[in-house]
């Protein structure tokens, strides 16, 4: 069979290649051993068997074999104020295991699984605080990818439009362009106003499309993708971030005449005690504040549940083999049941991000009450 | 990395990629891609808006040739009406004419009838003058032999005579 690789597909197996090439060799320096909860008598605990996979992490496990666990490691960047700038892979850890550098990964107490510093006895030292920690983690590593999805989808999409605008659309554009005009048509247009929406919609267009592809991706169980991304609590904080930033600073003397004095409210709620300006000022956090939290939560709660029905195999597994084997017919086709309403949760959640942002801009921006 | 506490790592590469995307897609994707679709949403009004215009122009070009072909057809009409009437008009002059005609005629005919009618009467009359003188003059020979006679005579002639 010949296979034709165009100049695109090149590009994209150039990516996968480099991506591959940088897991293999991690994967040489061996990066395999127990972990803590692999204790013989412990048993199998799906608790942190899901928790283990929805939050982050320094190293990526791809897989594990006959009980060995195989890590790509990632790379570690930290900076504090003693030791400057320090750049190491996480497989020195040893999976947390041993300090390198005077850093280890802690174990227990609040900071449970993030990076501290620890003095010559080994012990943590709170007083030197702890470091600035810029590390290249799986959410990081699976963010980067999916940027590079985006990138690469929207980047050939806009080449096409450029090159010929009244062209009919083709390939992957004409799977986009209806998606772009929804979101052009159906959000942006009606959320925002017919005649204040343009200048908003690269902005409403990348959020709408990082969302989505980020969830998406997060659904793949494979490599460079499946990792909770936009599960995760810091993600979503950026993504309320950029939305609390284009409310606020596109809002007009309107918004902020709303805030400061709202009107049609009896004077003794605004003065002597400023109850109603309270109350808006509040609101102005507490929008950005429930995007983040309903991104967070459904992405998140649809991993765990994913998870939750694959433990059960190891749940019965662990009782009789023949209830494992048993039980993983039901926990598949619950699991792609699930999988495939994550599918629908993605577009919805990125819809309803998009959606909930744009009236924000809209009432931000409008000139009628 | 607990499940709900923000780690600033994370946080600081999502704003750093999202940035990223968001200015890199903002040149070279949305720009022309939002422009494209103006454009062509441009082009289909455009479309629209000149088919509903030559829709338009069909319908006022076909509404002037039905008012023209309606207008021939009145003023077929009407020269037909007007020949036909023009034409019974003709016959009916002729027709009068003719009337008037003959009827002079025939008055001219009952006039010179009249007129010979009245010479022959006049002409007999007189006839019938100079035949009774002849006869009175006869009469008048053979009766003055007898004096009675002759009386009696002419009293009869002349009664016979008052008659006529």
């Amino acid at each position: 069979m010949k296979i034709y690789i165009t100049d695109r597909v090149n590009l994209t197996a150039k990516i996968v290649i480099v991506i591959a090439v940088a897991g293999i060799s991690g994967l040489s320096d061996l990066n395999a051993g127990p972990r803590e909860n692999d204790d013989p008598g412990k048993g199998f605990e799906p608790g942190s068997f899901i928790f283990d996979h929805i939050a982050d992490s320094y190293e990526w496990h791809v897989f594990s074999f006959r009980g060995t666990h195989y890590s790509i490691p990632l790379p570690v960047i930290l900076f504090c104020r003693e030791s400057g700038l320090n750049i190491f892979m996480s497989n020195k850890f040893d999976h947390g295991y041993s300090s390198y550098n005077s850093f280890k990964i802690e174990n227990e107490g609040p900071d449970k699984g993030s990076i501290v510093r620890v003095n010559s006895n080994g012990e943590t030292c709170d007083e030197s605080g702890k470091p600035l920690d810029f590390s290249i983690t799986k959410n990081v590593l699976a963010m980067f990818f999916s940027v590079m999805v985006t990138l690469l989808i929207f980047l050939t999409i806009g080449k096409r439009y450029r090159e010929e605008p009244s062209g009919v659309p083709k390939g992957i554009q004409s799977f986009f362009e209806p998606l772009i005009m929804f979101v052009i048509d159906d959000i942006a247009k009606p959320a925002i106003g017919e005649k204040k929406y343009k200048p908003f919609l690269p902005y409403i267009l990348t959020l709408f499309f990082f969302i989505w592809i980020n969830n998406m991706l997060g659904l793949i169980p494979i490599f460079p993708m499946g990792a909770n991304v936009t599960g995760n609590i810091s993600v979503t904080m950026g993504l309320a971030l950029t939305s609390f930033i284009a409310i606020n600073f596109s809002g007009n003397k309107k918004y902020w005449g709303h805030i400061l004095n709202p009107p049609g409210i009896p004077a003794f709620l605004k003065f002597p005690l400023p109850l109603m300006q309270i109350i808006e000022i509040v609101g102005v956090f507490t929008k950005p504040f429930v995007l983040m939290i309903r991104l967070f939560a459904n992405i998140t709660a649809g991993h765990i549940i994913t998870m939750g029905f694959f433990s059960l195999i190891f749940i019965f597994g662990e009782r009789s083999p023949f209830f494992g084997y048993g039980i993983t017919g039901v926990s598949v086709l619950f699991g792609i049941f699930i999988t495939f309403l994550e599918f629908l949760v993605a577009l919805i959640q990125a819809y309803v991000f998009t959606l909930l942002t744009s009236l924000f801009i809209g009432a931000a921006v409008s000139d009628e009450h | 990395m607990d499940l709900i506490t923000p780690d600033f790592g994370l946080f600081f590469w999502m704003i750093v990629s999202f940035t990223l995307v968001f200015i890199i897609l903002r040149k070279f994707a949305w720009k022309p891609i939002v422009l494209a679709i103006s454009e062509r949403e441009k082009n289909i009004e455009e479309g629209i808006i000149m088919a509903e215009k030559a829709k338009e122009d069909m319908t006022k070009v076909e509404e002037k040739s039905e008012k023209i072909i309606s207008e021939a057809r009145i003023e077929k009409e009407a020269i037909l009406r007007k020949g036909r009437q023009s034409r019974e008009q003709l016959i009916e002059e002729a027709k009068e004419q003719a009337k008037l005609n003959s009827q002079e005629m025939l008055e001219m005919a009952k006039k010179r009838i009249e007129e010979e009618k009245e010479a022959a009467i006049q002409q007999m009359k007189e006839q019938i003058s100079s035949v009774s003188l002849e006869i009175a003059e006869k009469v008048l020979r053979e009766e003055l032999a007898d004096d009675k006679k002759q009386k009696k005579l002419m009293e009869q002639y002349l009664k016979e005579f008052k008659v006529n």
